[in-house]
């Protein structure tokens, strides 16, 4: 191609001294703008930039509302306070769409876009798999709230922690003891067939048969299943207790119908609260569901013995005391899960402030510094309760609330101890390379 | 349409792969990295334009070759340890495997039928690939090891987390494709395909065996969709079932449809042009599809053809 106008020509554009002189005298004069003097002074007073890598399309919208407000509550708390290290915290959010390609995208988007010093946020289990080789190829530290075992499990990278929500595996297993006292020795589990379904299905029989009870029967429904009587009559006659888990917009089908199908001689039902997140308790169809119990991290209804650090929280994140926002009362919260953001962000603080962050060139230290964490005091910047933190797995460990359905609300009924949830460790992340 | 000499047509395609290859030095990082995706992902369209812009069969089961190709790669690396080469060679011998088999199923139907009996395929494939979660990590998937990504030449160790090795991983086999795909249509055989798909009964007539050449061109869709799943899975890391659903079928349609039906170039213009406009838009609204819906409305009133095939049409019609 010849360009007639010799745009491309150098020999051509006429670069005299005074074109040079006034280029210069522009240059300087950008040097001395506010702009170019708060960014010159990165060093010092710069924002941390925090990456949200937010559901805010696709299967996980819902949880990702209440994940960006949360992440928004938290750093306004943190910023008010002063920030991470004298320096403002800045979120930057990128929608993956919660698809695990596009969620690996977005980290690297992060990283050489953005240039964010973490990438945090991603709550579902396929993202986080997906988005863990980019984070780890960047070397970014990735702070997940997903609440899965696959950081636990020590097969993602050294880069990748949870350190505000506890894993499944000790949930369940903290779950165990409270069902064999309380509820029943012979389980039923019925469970999504795929992955979060597997979870409770390969976790659930040990830890109950360490209780002295068992599962009699496992159903597993698949996943492209909209209706579930047909199922019912697999459940064994003896079973005292059917353990579920189903998730997404189907589980108000699966409870209506197995309401039809019991009345009102039911064995007992043990379920979590991932099913129901968002959604009504008091929705027509789930009237099913009164006097049966869940699995919930942090209470989605006020509780009379609620801290006054849990109250402080639910005040910032903006939810009254039925778990939903405040002036709506449809909007039901993710409560359950979402203060996992809040604890997250505050470990960050803290991961940051030890390691002296000053920038991406200490996301070693920074990594090193979150693996030396033991413990977080339960307070403002941990409502949900005390946790330990296991560096080498990059799994925090905590409390548990079992509630129940009773008068159209949730009561916690019991809080299970930290130690009911450990187990041994699978790996260990810290003989990785950084 | 007007026909290109062979230098002009080669010399266009060459043209854009030494234009992928210097843009290697000079784009910023963040694009650098998403231009390798964008070609890997542009593979899989090329697979796709070859079935459904040269022979006219619209697939809406895709992505079980592009997972096929996934998984071969990614399985065998996780659970057999084997190289990325051998890696590689397995991913193509599994989606070529599959595609002979879902083409002489398949191909007993056309039109609608065609459309519904492989998206049916795909389903199965999907819920296969969850009902061995044991083996494939189910709707989680599987991360590839970092430490297995490294292809040895020689002495010569090659990681493929570098970016500059990922990118230029990613050109060699755009080019591959491309050239191949140009070479395909421009032959004897291209020239019976396009004839099937602009009238079969003819073609037949004249003494074509439809069927034998609508196998191969399933055959040889699926196996470059399958290079497309298995260089992501070595190159990106992660194998997982999302790749095998519905959306990934639809999408190499849209990426094809976009940048031009049975033109050589169209399936790299629609991915670049889809992923831009989502990376855009995402950045300022949650409501990114809407702006992409209407971005499609738009393509789809001033140019029906895509953009290349319209340019194809109104302007330059040589364009192979």
């Amino acid at each position: 191609m010849t360009d007639k106008k010799g745009f491309f020509d150098l020999s051509k554009t006429g670069l005299t001294r005074r074109t040079a002189l006034k280029g210069l005298a522009a240059g300087a004069g950008l040097a001395v703008a506010p702009g170019f003097v708060r960014y010159s002074q990165a060093q010092s007073s710069a924002p941390i930039k925090i990456g949200f890598q937010c559901h805010r399309t696709g299967i996980g919208a819902a949880y990702g509302r209440w994940y960006d407000r949360t992440t928004a509550a938290a750093v306004k708390a943190i910023n008010e306070a002063g920030g991470i290290n004298g320096r403002p915290v800045e979120v930057i959010i990128e929608d993956d769409g919660t698809d695990p390609g596009r969620g690996a995208e977005v980290v690297g988007k992060f990283a050489t876009q953005h240039k964010t010093d973490i990438v945090y946020g991603t709550l579902f289990s396929h993202v986080v798999i997906g988005s863990a080789p980019a984070a780890g190829e960047a070397k970014m530290p990735y702070f997940v709230v997903s609440e899965g075992h696959h950081v636990a499990s020590t097969k993602l990278n050294r880069y990748v922690f949870q350190p505000g929500i506890t894993d499944v595996k000790s949930q369940i297993q903290a779950m165990a003891p409270w069902i064999a006292a309380n509820a029943g020795k012979k389980v039923t589990q019925i469970f999504p067939d795929f992955a979060f379904g597997y979870d409770h299905r390969d976790y659930l029989p040990p830890a109950l048969k360490a209780q002295g009870a068992e599962v009699i029967a496992q159903i597993a429904i698949p996943p492209t299943e909209s209706s579930f009587t047909k199922y019912f009559p697999q459940i064994p006659a003896e079973t005292e207790v059917i353990y579920h888990v189903m998730v997404g917009p189907a589980v108000l089908t699966f409870v209506k119908e197995l309401g039809e199908f019991y009345g009102s001689n039911r064995p007992q039902l043990f379920g979590f609260i991932d099913s129901l997140e968002a959604t009504d308790i008091n929705s027509p169809g789930l009237e099913f569901l009164d006097g049966s119990h869940f699995w919930e991290g942090s209470p989605r209804y006020a509780q009379p013995d609620d801290s006054a650090a849990q109250k402080a929280y639910r005040a910032a994140v903006g939810i009254d005391d039925n778990g939903a926002a405040i002036g709506d009362p449809k909007d039901v919260s993710t409560a359950a899960h979402m203060f996992g953001c809040w604890e997250t962000l505050y470990v960050v603080k803290k991961a940051m402030e030890d390691a002296g962050y000053k920038g991406p060139e200490d996301r070693a230290k920074l990594v090193e510094a979150t693996e030396a964490l033991t413990e977080f005091a339960e307070g403002p910047e941990h409502p949900q309760g005390p946790k330990t933190f296991n560096g080498k797995i990059h799994q925090c460990f905590g409390i548990q609330n079992i509630s129940k359905v009773e008068g159209g609300r949730l009561n916690v009924v019991h809080k299970t101890k930290i130690e009911d949830g450990l187990y041994e460790p699978e790996g260990d992340y810290t003989t990785q390379p950084l | 349409m007007k026909e290109a000499s062979p230098a002009k047509a080669y010399a266009l395609h060459l043209g854009v792969i030494v234009l992928l290859f210097a843009l290697s030095f000079v784009l910023p990082e963040y694009h650098h990295g998403l231009l390798a995706r964008i070609m890997v992902l542009a593979v899989f369209a090329m697979g796709y334009n070859m079935l459904f812009g040269y022979v006219g069969l619209l697939s809406l089961g895709h992505a079980m070759f592009f997972s096929a190709g996934l998984y071969g790669a990614g399985l065998a690396v996780i659970h057999l340890g084997w190289s990325v080469p051998a890696a590689f060679a397995a991913g193509l011998a599994c989606g070529a495997f599959l595609a002979l088999v879902i083409g002489v199923l398949a191909l007993r139907t056309s039109g609608v039928a065609f459309m519904i009996v492989t998206m049916m395929f795909a389903q199965v494939f999907y819920l296969i690939i969850l009902y061995f979660a044991a083996w494939t990590g189910g709707d989680q998937g599987l991360v590839v090891p970092q430490s297995a990504r490294v292809l040895v030449l020689g002495s010569t160790s090659l990681g493929l987390t570098n970016p500059t090795v990922r990118y230029m991983s990613a050109l060699v086999l755009f080019s591959i494709v491309l050239l191949v795909t140009l070479v395909v249509v421009r032959s004897r055989y291209g020239r019976v395909l396009v004839a099937i798909r602009e009238n079969e009964d003819r073609t037949k007539m004249l003494g074509y065996d439809t069927f034998s050449n609508k196998l191969a061109a399933v055959l040889v869709s699926g196996t470059i969709c399958a290079a497309s799943g298995a260089a992501y899975a070595l190159l990106f890391g992660y194998v997982g079932s999302t790749f095998a659903s519905v959306q990934y079928s639809i999408l190499p349609l849209l990426w094809v449809l976009l940048g031009g039906a049975a033109t050589t170039l169209g399936p790299l213009i629609g991915t670049l042009f889809m992923y831009h406009v989502v990376d855009v838009t995402s950045g300022y609204t949650s409501a990114y599809l809407l702006i992409v819906g209407i971005a499609l409305i738009l393509l789809v009133l001033f140019f029906p053809r895509g953009i290349l095939g319209t340019i194809r049409q109104r302007w330059l019609g040589w364009l192979p």
